[in-house]
């Protein structure tokens, strides 16, 4: 961090701030075309995801705990099951430990909903917004398990935990005995710089790592998580779901999630009940995803660094 | 002991790892999809030289090392020591010709060189960047050739050789580069 005079001073250029600007109209006038609604959802809520690798920040809310979202997710549904039709959010998000290059504590994030769509008719509309802001681009659609065997020697979908947690052991002593630990390691280090330039949407995703995508069974016997990432570069850009409707099935992950961290001694926040009751009284089949407007710029830029991008990064707001 | 989580790590930030004092040349945080975090963290160890990659679970801690960049002035070996002194206090350290190594070819009484300390004894010695040596031994000099890029062998007095233009001779002073072994110029005096 620079020192004394200087420090005051945002880390972002002025032509950042105004590529900035224009990116976040543009990203609104895309949606103004097709339809989709602007929705200002609180940042702050009473619940939080259960997800084991989110952690919040926590706020103390008249002397109650309140949990500064890491996407708008949770309110759009409960927007969703309330009949609004399609919806996007453009706004802040927060992660807690989050912080390197590629990473903020606080960062931008759109949102948006397809109510009727699967998850490929989403990946369509995707694509031309990233193309609206970034040019052309070449696209390659792939699979997890496609990437994954050939840079790993193994299927992420049928190999044992045993054998995957051995693998990734080679790459860090510190990696949990767990399928979902052992593929994301392996993943990072060894699939993720293979990834050609231009954009890769991976599809297809274990079903271990379903979070919140409806998850079916695949041609090949196996049951797939219908979610979806998408690298530009090299660089992970945006995740999507086709959206789990079934409220019965998103508690059993809720409760899952949360006896891990739990076991973990991570902290643990609230189920969203008001979620599951939206869920329960109807969510409609939809599908959903989240881009980090903030790399997005970084591309649009060329900037190595996030905080190229950003007014003032964490290290500058303190 | 002080400790420094995956968090603070910086590069030019000294460690523990594995028993031996390593420097942070790099760390970069990563956090694949919605997985664990980790960072992958680039490391000098700092008695073998090896540059080593090594993940780390995003949280986690090393002890910091007793390592310490010295400025210290050069005074004489004695076949067997390097001897160093701190010039504000008129500490000596030696320093053995492991400790020394490759750096023996460029050091000059009197010149101030950095001496890494940890815990309190010379890990390794660095050399100025640039320093001035006298050619003790090379090919008669060919008076006026100047241009045609030619080089030849010169040896220095600390026993280095490096090539130097042909017009060089004996008894001239050479400014040399430590971190190449390159010549520069040939040094006013």
């Amino acid at each position: 961090m620079t020192a004394g005079a200087q420090s005051w001073r945002p880390g972002a250029s002025l032509a950042a701030l105004r590529a900035r600007a224009t990116l976040l109209a543009q990203l609104r006038q895309f949606f103004a075309e097709r339809d989709c609604l602007e929705v200002d959802v609180p940042l702050l809520g009473g619940a939080f995801g259960s997800d084991l690798c989110i952690e919040p920040i926590v706020a103390a809310v008249n002397g109650v705990p309140g949990y500064l979202q890491s996407s708008p997710e949770f309110f759009l549904k409960r927007l969703l099951a309330a009949g609004s039709g399609d919806v996007y959010a453009l706004g802040k998000a927060f992660r807690n430990h989050e912080r390197g290059t590629r990473h903020n504590p606080e960062f931008t994030l759109l949102e948006w909903y397809r109510c009727g769509w699967d998850e490929q008719q989403l990946i369509v509309e995707l694509e031309a917004l990233l193309r609206k802001v970034l040019g052309p681009l070449s696209t390659l659609k792939t699979t997890y398990a496609e990437l994954f065997s050939a840079a790993v020697g193994l299927c992420p979908h049928t190999a044992s935990v045993e054998e995957l947690h051995r693998r990734a052991l080679q790459y860090g002593s510190w990696v949990a005995t767990s399928r979902v630990a052992a593929l994301d390691l392996l993943f990072a280090e060894l699939v993720e710089p293979t990834l050609p330039g231009g954009l890769v949407v991976v599809c297809d995703y274990p079903a271990c790592h379903g979070a919140l995508a409806v998850v079916e069974e695949s041609a090949a016997g196996y049951p797939v998580a219908r979610r979806f990432e998408l690298y530009c570069d090299g660089i992970e850009l945006a995740n999507g779901y086709r959206e789990l409707t079934d409220s019965a099935v998103q508690r059993q992950r809720f409760e899952a999630e949360l006896a891990e961290r739990r076991e973990a001694g991570q902290p643990l926040a609230p189920i969203d009940e008001p979620l599951l009751a939206a869920l329960e009284s109807g969510l409609p089949a939809c599908s959903g995803v989240a881009l980090g407007v903030d790399r997005l710029l970084m591309r649009q830029l060329g900037t190595a660094t996030i905080d190229a991008v950003l007014p003032f990064s964490w290290p500058r707001c303190r | 002991m002080a400790t420094f989580s995956t968090n603070d790590f910086r590069s030019g930030m000294k460690v523990m790892l594995d028993g031996d004092p390593c420097n942070i040349i790099d760390n970069e945080f990563v956090k694949p999809g919605k997985g664990q975090a980790f960072n992958r963290v680039k490391l000098r160890n700092l008695k073998s030289g090896r540059v080593l990659e090594k993940t780390f679970k995003s949280g986690e801690t090393l002890e910091a090392a007793d390592v310490m960049d010295t400025d210290m002035q050069y005074l004489y070996e004695d076949g067997e020591f390097w001897y160093f002194m701190e010039p504000e206090s008129f500490d000596q350290h030696q320093a053995d010709a492991t400790v020394v190594a490759d750096a023996k070819l460029w050091l000059r009484e009197q010149d101030v060189c950095v001496v890494t300390l940890y815990n309190g004894v010379p890990l390794s010695v660095t050399p100025p960047n640039h320093v001035e040596l006298e050619i003790v031994d090379t090919d008669p000099g060919v008076r006026g050739d100047t241009a045609t890029g030619g080089t030849k062998p010169a040896k220095l007095t600390t026993g280095a050789v490096v090539k130097v233009p042909l017009f060089l001779d004996r008894g001239d002073v050479v400014r040399v580069d430590t971190r190449t072994g390159e010549y520069l110029s040939r040094a006013r005096d």
